[in-house]
C-alpha cells in the first residue's frame, strides 16, 4: 500500500467532497464527522508518507499507469511530504477546533460547506503531490474556487471581497498558465524533472525567461507576495470566522511552496539567479513585504485584519527564503511555512474562540478578556511570542536561519529587515495583549454580560472555575497548535536535519 | 512584411490579453470585470492553439495501423490541455455568475463603487 500513498493523500478528500453533501441533505451533523474522518485519514497517510520518505527515499506515482513524461506523475519527497503534513495536520486541528462556530455560521447549509473544505484540502494537497506543470494549475484552480465559494459565504462585505478574490486569484491562475505555455512550447513537456532535463542541457532561450515571469507573477498573486496582496486582508477580514481560521493558515503556504517547487524542480540551479533575475526580485519583494505588512498591521483595529497585514508581512519572510535560492535559504522558507501554519493556526482560532463565545473581534472590545478566557489568552500570547521571534519558539529558528542564510550571501540589509519586522510584530501584537491582560473589562459591560444570559456563553472549568472558556473540543485543538508551536521550536534541529536538507 | 504577417496571431493574442487584464482591472462594473477575465482566458486558450500548429500537419488520428512521423501531424496536446482549460473557465464563470447574482439581488447593483459607498453608508 506505501506505493500508493502519493495518491492516498488528495484523493479520498476529492472523493468525499462528493459525498458529503449528499450525506448532509439526509443528516446535517453527519457532515462534519465524515468530513472530519477523511481529513484525519488524509493526515494519517501524509504522516505515513513523511516516515516512509526519510526511511526509503522519495517515492514517485504514475497516475493510471502512464509512464512519465507522457502520463502525469505525483512525486512525495521530503518536501513535499513535509508541507502536506503541516497542511492537513493544522486543517484538522481546525476543522475540530471550528465545529461550534460552523454550525452557528452556516446553518443549514453545513453539508455543503464541508464539501467546499474537502475541495479546498484536495486541491491544496494535489498542489503539492504533483510533479506535472499543468496538473498543478488544475489543482491550483481547484482550491482556489472552494476559496473563493468560502470567502463568499462571509454576509455582506464578504460577498465583495470574495468576489474580488476569485478576480484577482482566476488573474493569477491564467498568468501561471500562460507562462507553462512559454515553457512547454520551449521543452516540449510539462513534466517538471523532464522540464528540468531538457532546460539544464540547453541554452537559456527568451521565451523561458518570459514564462518564468509570468508563472512567478502568478504564484505572487497567489500567496499575496507585496505589491499582490490586495485581495488578501478583505478576504481574511470578511470570510466567517470557520473559514478564515481555516484559510489563513494554510492557503497562502501552498501558494509559496509552488514558488519553492519552481525553483527545486523545475527551472535549473542559479537560472532563476543568473539568466532571469527572478530570486533578486523575490527578496527585494519580499523586504519591502516584510516591513510593510508589519506596519499596516499595527494600525489595525479589528484583529482578524491585523492578523491579515500579519500574514503578507510573514509571507513576505518565506519569499526571501526562497529568493535566496541558496540550500539555507529553502530549509530558512520551508521552516517558516511550517511554523508560520502554526503560528497564524493558533492566533486565527484563539480569535475564532473569543468570537464565539463573546462575538467581539475588535481590538478595544478585547479589554480584560485575559482573565474572562485564561486558556484561550494563553494560547494567542504563545502564537503572539513566536511570531515576534522570542526562542525558544518556532518563530525564532525560522528568522535565525533566514538570517544566516542571507549574511552568507552578504545580504546584511536583510537582518536589519528582520529586526526591524521583529520589533513591529511585538509592538503590533503586545497591543493586543496588553488590552487582554492590563485593561479592566468596563464595569458596564461586565455587568451586563452577568446580568442577562445569552451575551456571552459561561463555563465552569477544573482549576480555573467560573470562564468564559469555549468547550473542550475548542480548546484542545487550540491547545495543541499552540504546544506544537514551541516543541516544534526546540525541536527544529532535527526537522531541519532529517526532512529539510535531504529534501534541498 | 512576411515577418509580420507570420507573427500576426501573436500580436492578436498579445492585443486580447491587454484588453482582458484592462477589463479585469480597469473596469468599476463587476460584470464588465468578468468579461475581461473571459478574454484573458480565451486569449490564453488561442495562445496554446496557436503553438500547436505545424504547416502542413493533419488531424492527428492514425488510419489503418499505419505509423505517421510526428512532422505531418499538430500537436494534439495543447488542445487536449485547452479542453480542460475551458471545463476550468467555465466553472470559474459559473461561480463568478453566481455570486453576481447573489451581490446584486443584496445591494441591487453590480457597480463596484456604488457597493462600497452602499456599505460605508450603513458602517
Amino acid at each position: 500500500m506505501a506505493a500508493q500513498l502519493p495518491a492516498l493523500i488528495p484523493v479520498p478528500l476529492l472523493v468525499l467532497s462528493i459525498i458529503a453533501p449528499v450525506v448532509g441533505m439526509w443528516r446535517q451533523a453527519l457532515a462534519f464527522w465524515l468530513a472530519a474522518a477523511t481529513i484525519a485519514f488524509s493526515t494519517a497517510m501524509s504522516g505515513w508518507a513523511l516516515a516512509h520518505v526519510i526511511a526509503h527515499g522519495p517515492m514517485t506515482y504514475k497516475l493510471g499507469g502512464w509512464e512519465p513524461p507522457i502520463g502525469i506523475e505525483y512525486v512525495l519527497d521530503h518536501v513535499a511530504a513535509f508541507v502536506s503534513l503541516i497542511v492537513m495536520g493544522v486543517a484538522l486541528a481546525v476543522v475540530v477546533a471550528t465545529r461550534r462556530m460552523a454550525e452557528q455560521e452556516m446553518r443549514g447549509r453545513l453539508g455543503l460547506y464541508y464539501s467546499l473544505v474537502l475541495l479546498l484540502l484536495a486541491g491544496l494537497t494535489g498542489m503539492v503531490v504533483t510533479a506535472d506543470l499543468f496538473n498543478l494549475f488544475v489543482f491550483l484552480e481547484i482550491s482556489s474556487l472552494a476559496g473563493y465559494a468560502l470567502v463568499f459565504l462571509g454576509g455582506r462585505k464578504g460577498m465583495l471581497a470574495g468576489y474580488r478574490y476569485l478576480i484577482l486569484g482566476t488573474l493569477g491562475g491564467a498568468f501561471y498558465l500562460l507562462g507553462v505555455a512559454f515553457l512547454y512550447f520551449a521543452t516540449g513537456t510539462l513534466n517538471m524533472a523532464d522540464t528540468l532535463a531538457v532546460l539544464s542541457a540547453s541554452e537559456a532561450a527568451t521565451p523561458v525567461g518570459a514564462g518564468a515571469v509570468f508563472i512567478f507573477i502568478g504564484l505572487g498573486l497567489k500567496m499575496a507576495l507585496v505589491p499582490l496582496h490586495l485581495w488578501l486582508p478583505d478576504a481574511y477580514t470578511f470570510a466567517p470566522s470557520s473559514v478564515n481560521t481555516l484559510i489563513a493558515p494554510i492557503m497562502t503556504k501552498v501558494g509559496a511552496y509552488a514558488m519553492l517547487r519552481m525553483f527545486l524542480s523545475v527551472f535549473p540551479d542559479g537560472y532563476l539567479i543568473d539568466e532571469v533575475p527572478i530570486g533578486q526580485a523575490l527578496v527585494v519583494l519580499g523586504a519591502i513585504g516584510v516591513v510593510f505588512g508589519a506596519a499596516a498591521a499595527f494600525r489595525q483595529p479589528d484583529i482578524r485584519r491585523l492578523l491579515a497585514y500579519s500574514s503578507v508581512s510573514q509571507l513576505a519572510f518565506i519569499a526571501i527564503g526562497i529568493g535566496l535560492a541558496t540550500p539555507l535559504g529553502f530549509v530558512a522558507a520551508l521552516l517558516h511555512i511550517m511554523n508560520h501554519a502554526l503560528m497564524k493556526g493558533t492566533l486565527f482560532l484563539a480569535v475564532m474562540a473569543v468570537r464565539l463565545q463573546t462575538g467581539v473581534s475588535e481590538v478595544p472590545a478585547l479589554a480584560g478578556l485575559g482573565r474572562r478566557l485564561p486558556i484561550t489568552a494563553a494560547a494567542f500570547t504563545v502564537g503572539a511570542i513566536a511570531m515576534v521571534g522570542v526562542p525558544p519558539t518556532a518563530g525564532f529558528f525560522s528568522k535565525w536561519y533566514l538570517s544566516i542564510a542571507a549574511v552568507e550571501q552578504g545580504l546584511w540589509v536583510i537582518l536589519a529587515v528582520v529586526l526591524i519586522s521583529s520589533l513591529l510584530s511585538a509592538a503590533y501584537l503586545f497591543r493586543v495583549l496588553e488590552r487582554a491582560y492590563l485593561a479592566q473589562l468596563p464595569a458596564a459591560a461586565a455587568s451586563a454580560h452577568d446580568g442577562q444570559e445569552g451575551e456571552v456563553r459561561r463555563s465552569r472549568l477544573p482549576l480555573f472555575g467560573a470562564t468564559w472558556e469555549p468547550k473542550v473540543d475548542v480548546l484542545l485543538p487550540l491547545v495543541l497548535l499552540a504546544a506544537a508551536t514551541v516543541v516544534l521550536g526546540v525541536l527544529n534541529v532535527a526537522v531541519v536535519r532529517h526532512v529539510l536538507e535531504p529534501g534541498t | 512584411m512576411d515577418e509580420l504577417a507570420a507573427r500576426f496571431p501573436y500580436f492578436m493574442i498579445a492585443i486580447l490579453l491587454a484588453v482582458g487584464v484592462w477589463g479585469m482591472v480597469g473596469k468599476r462594473s463587476l460584470v464588465k470585470k468578468l468579461i475581461g477575465l473571459n478574454v484573458l482566458q480565451s486569449a490564453i486558450i488561442l495562445f496554446f492553439i496557436n503553438g500547436s500548429i505545424r504547416e502542413g500537419g493533419t488531424v492527428p488520428i492514425l488510419l489503418h495501423g499505419e505509423h505517421g512521423y510526428a512532422e505531418d501531424f499538430v500537436n494534439p496536446l495543447p488542445h487536449v490541455l485547452m479542453l480542460t482549460a475551458i471545463v476550468v473557465s467555465v466553472a470559474v464563470t459559473a461561480v463568478a455568475l453566481a455570486f453576481l447574482t447573489s451581490i446584486h439581488r443584496e445591494f441591487g447593483t453590480v457597480d463596484e463603487a456604488e457597493i462600497l459607498g452602499e456599505m460605508e453608508q450603513q458602517a
